[in-house]
């Protein structure tokens, strides 16, 4: 039985290593109470994506009302399809065949991609594409190898290249200063965009934020339910702990 | 409460055994008195059933049993029926809890010797409900129709495929060639209807046994061989109102654990909902990691851990079948752990470990390291049972106290 102990203990370590195998991941630190934020990110979605991907589970209405958007702003600046109703479901025109031969891929739908990939890994992909000549669109993807995506907002970062620069891999204790190291296969930013490097970070971290918030639309109220729902349990406990107290009293 | 021919009650009972079920069943039915907190998983057990009937009943109103429709009635469900997302995630998450109190339910079990003699039909009940409770389980993660959904079904039912005529037993399953809204379909009939029938019924019959032998406690004492003047057991308590008051604390506490998971972690870190099973089924695209939900990982680890297919299903199929026949593996003259020897103690303590590693290790990816870690578990696991005969008839036990100890 040690034995066998002494074997999972010293295989521990490894199975921590096992799990977080793959590229690395930036965090996206998710604040769905920040309104302007996914309001922001609700824009950059609009204008950059919506013309390939749709959010077909959510609605313009209840979009509106939980980012606290007027119904005729929203009509007016986010919601481009003159034939699209308030209360109409996000879907768009492009059809599944013309998609599927333009891109070698239908673009998937949005709505849970948060849920199904996670805000880091969408927020570190899209500010991870490179420029590959050998790709259809010129651009490839360090965290999605051979995507058939366009880098779309290209115009707005600038173009990136992958190849051997240098990483900030430490900081000086005395002088604060960062120490850098020339490290290969590194992103580095070949020509600019219109908006600095941390602007456009900004720019995906509300994009990322709007993404998450409509995967999940309930998500805050849900954890605001989930404190008043702790708060009765626990005052309701007293009274039922003191009834079976009470009962319990003259059992020996 | 009476039962005057006169009154209302009377009349009632004269047709209808009402209170003599009611004295039987609750407030003449005498439990132990020294009942711990592993007596509680029963009853929060019963309350998961209740939950996922309920919650069940109010998703069907919604929920669209198709291929073309499942995935988008569900996002429906979460988005614009009014508490859907509530009753969707009651459902998920009752799913995990219906399981860990089964779990904690059968340890409790192994712990106090409660499947021995005379309640080796109870065990035996028992066992066909958490068997049922797997199907019931399996099919209603297909329901969805996410990614995990489909592939899920596709890895479960291909085992069937090693069994002689395999390959039309798959095919009878599924309703098709391969998975489709076929399958979808009769798995929603099976899952709301026929499966929770049989659960319910079986639940009736497990506790129709329970009370025709009497309750177990953390001592193994039988409390029927010491009654007072009334022929009332020494150390028996009516079940109401003294362990409904009691079991009312469980429940608060449960719930509150339930609805911490529930209102703040729904996903469960992607072991209650899978990440991938957000995305739509897709029978072109194979996930590279195609994992089953937390409840099913100790048998998909002693699976995935035989090299062989036909041999990994029988390991599995052995695994879930040792467990019927564990009242006769126990040879041991005293039933609770407390009194028997230290082979007994330790190994169950081991056991209960081991299968929370099985679990945890059917839930990853299978790497080499861990595909022997899972096979030396699987060893372990069916240690257990092989072994039993022998120490729990050999090892030295304790003497079994007359009375019950500890408790209130």
């Amino acid at each position: 039985m040690k034995k066998i102990f002494a074997l999972i203990a010293a295989v521990l370590p490894a199975l921590a290593m096992a799990s977080t195998e793959g590229v690395h991941l930036d965090k996206h630190l998710t604040d769905l109470t920040d309104k302007a934020s996914l309001q922001r990110g609700a824009k950059t979605f609009m204008n950059y994506c919506m013309g390939c991907h749709s959010l077909e589970h959510a609605r313009f209405n209840r979009m509106a009302k939980d980012l606290d958007i007027p119904e005729a702003l929203m009509m007016e600046n986010l919601v481009f399809d003159t034939d699209k109703k308030f209360g109409d479901l996000a879907t768009i025109g492009m059809q599944v065949e013309d998609s599927k031969k333009w891109f070698g891929a239908t673009p998937p739908d949005l709505t849970l991609v948060a849920r199904v990939r996670r805000p880091d890994w969408v927020y570190t992909y899209l500010r991870s594409f490179y420029v590959d000549p050998s790709r259809p669109w010129g651009v490839n993807n360090v965290v999605f190898k051979d995507v058939g995506m366009p880098n779309v907002l290209a115009a707005l970062q600038g173009n990136q290249h992958l190849g051997t620069a240098p990483v900030t891999v430490g900081y000086d204790t005395l002088t604060g200063q960062p120490i850098t190291e020339e490290q290969e296969h590194t992103l580095y930013l070949a020509e600019e965009g219109q908006l600095s490097e941390a602007e456009f970070d900004n720019l995906v971290f509300d994009l990322v934020n709007f993404l998450t918030y409509s995967a999940e639309p309930i998500a805050v109220e849900r954890q605001r339910l989930g404190w008043w729902v702790l708060l009765f349990l626990a005052i309701f406990f007293v009274p039922v702990y003191m009834l079976n107290k009470e009962f319990w009293r003259d059992v020996k | 409460m009476s039962t005057n021919k006169n009154t209302l009650m009377g009349w009632i009972d004269d047709r209808l055994p009402v209170t003599q079920t009611y004295e039987k069943h609750m407030s003449k039915y005498y439990a132990p008195k020294n009942f711990n907190f592993w007596y509680f998983f029963g009853v929060l057990s019963m309350m998961m059933l209740v939950n996922q009937i309920l919650s069940g009943i109010w998703l069907t109103m919604n929920f669209v049993p198709s291929a073309e429709g499942a995935f988008a009635s569900v996002e429906f469900i979460m988005r614009d029926v009014q508490w859907g997302w509530l009753i969707r995630y009651m459902h998920s998450t009752g799913a995990t809890f219906f399981f860990i109190a089964v779990y904690l339910h059968m340890m409790r079990a192994l712990l106090y010797g409660s499947y021995q003699k005379p309640r080796e039909l109870i065990w035996i009940f028992g066992m066909l409900i958490y068997l049922a409770l797997m199907a019931e389980a399996f099919m209603g993660y297909v329901l969805p129709w996410g990614q995990m959904s489909y592939w899920g079904a596709q890895v479960i039912i291909s085992l069937f495929s090693v069994l002689p005529y395999g390959d039309a037993l798959t095919e009878w399953i599924r309703g098709d060639f391969l998975i489709s809204g076929a399958t979808l379909n009769r798995f929603f009939a099976l899952h709301v209807i026929a499966v929770p029938l049989v659960i319910v019924m079986l639940v009736v019959v497990h506790l129709l046994a329970l009370h025709e032998v009497g309750s177990n406690n953390p001592d193994g004492v039988d409390i029927k061989k010491l009654k007072d003047e009334n022929g009332k057991p020494l150390d028996g308590i009516p079940f109401h109102p003294y362990y409904s008051v009691h079991d009312m604390v469980g429940i608060v506490v449960f719930l509150m654990v339930f609805c911490t998971v529930m209102f703040f972690f729904p996903e469960g870190n992607g072991f209650m909902l899978e990440y991938a099973n957000f995305e739509p089924a897709n029978g072109l695209k194979t996930p590279a990691h195609i994992a089953p939900v937390w409840y099913f990982g100790a048998f998909y680890a002693i699976l995935r851990a035989v090299p062989d297919k036909l041999f990994g299903v029988m390991a599995m199929g052995a695994a879930i079948a040792v467990l019927f026949v564990l009242p006769w593996l126990d040879r041991s003259p005293v039933k609770s752990w407390r009194y028997k020897g230290w082979i007994s103690k330790i190994y169950l303590v081991i056991f209960g470990i081991n299968f929370v590693l099985l679990t945890w290790l059917g839930t990853q990816p299978a790497t080499e390291t861990l595909t022997m870690v899972a096979q030396i578990a699987s060893v372990i696991y069916f240690g257990f049972f092989i072994a039993m005969p022998f120490y729990s008839k050999m090892e030295k036990t304790k003497p079994v106290p007359e009375r019950v100890t500890g408790g209130h």
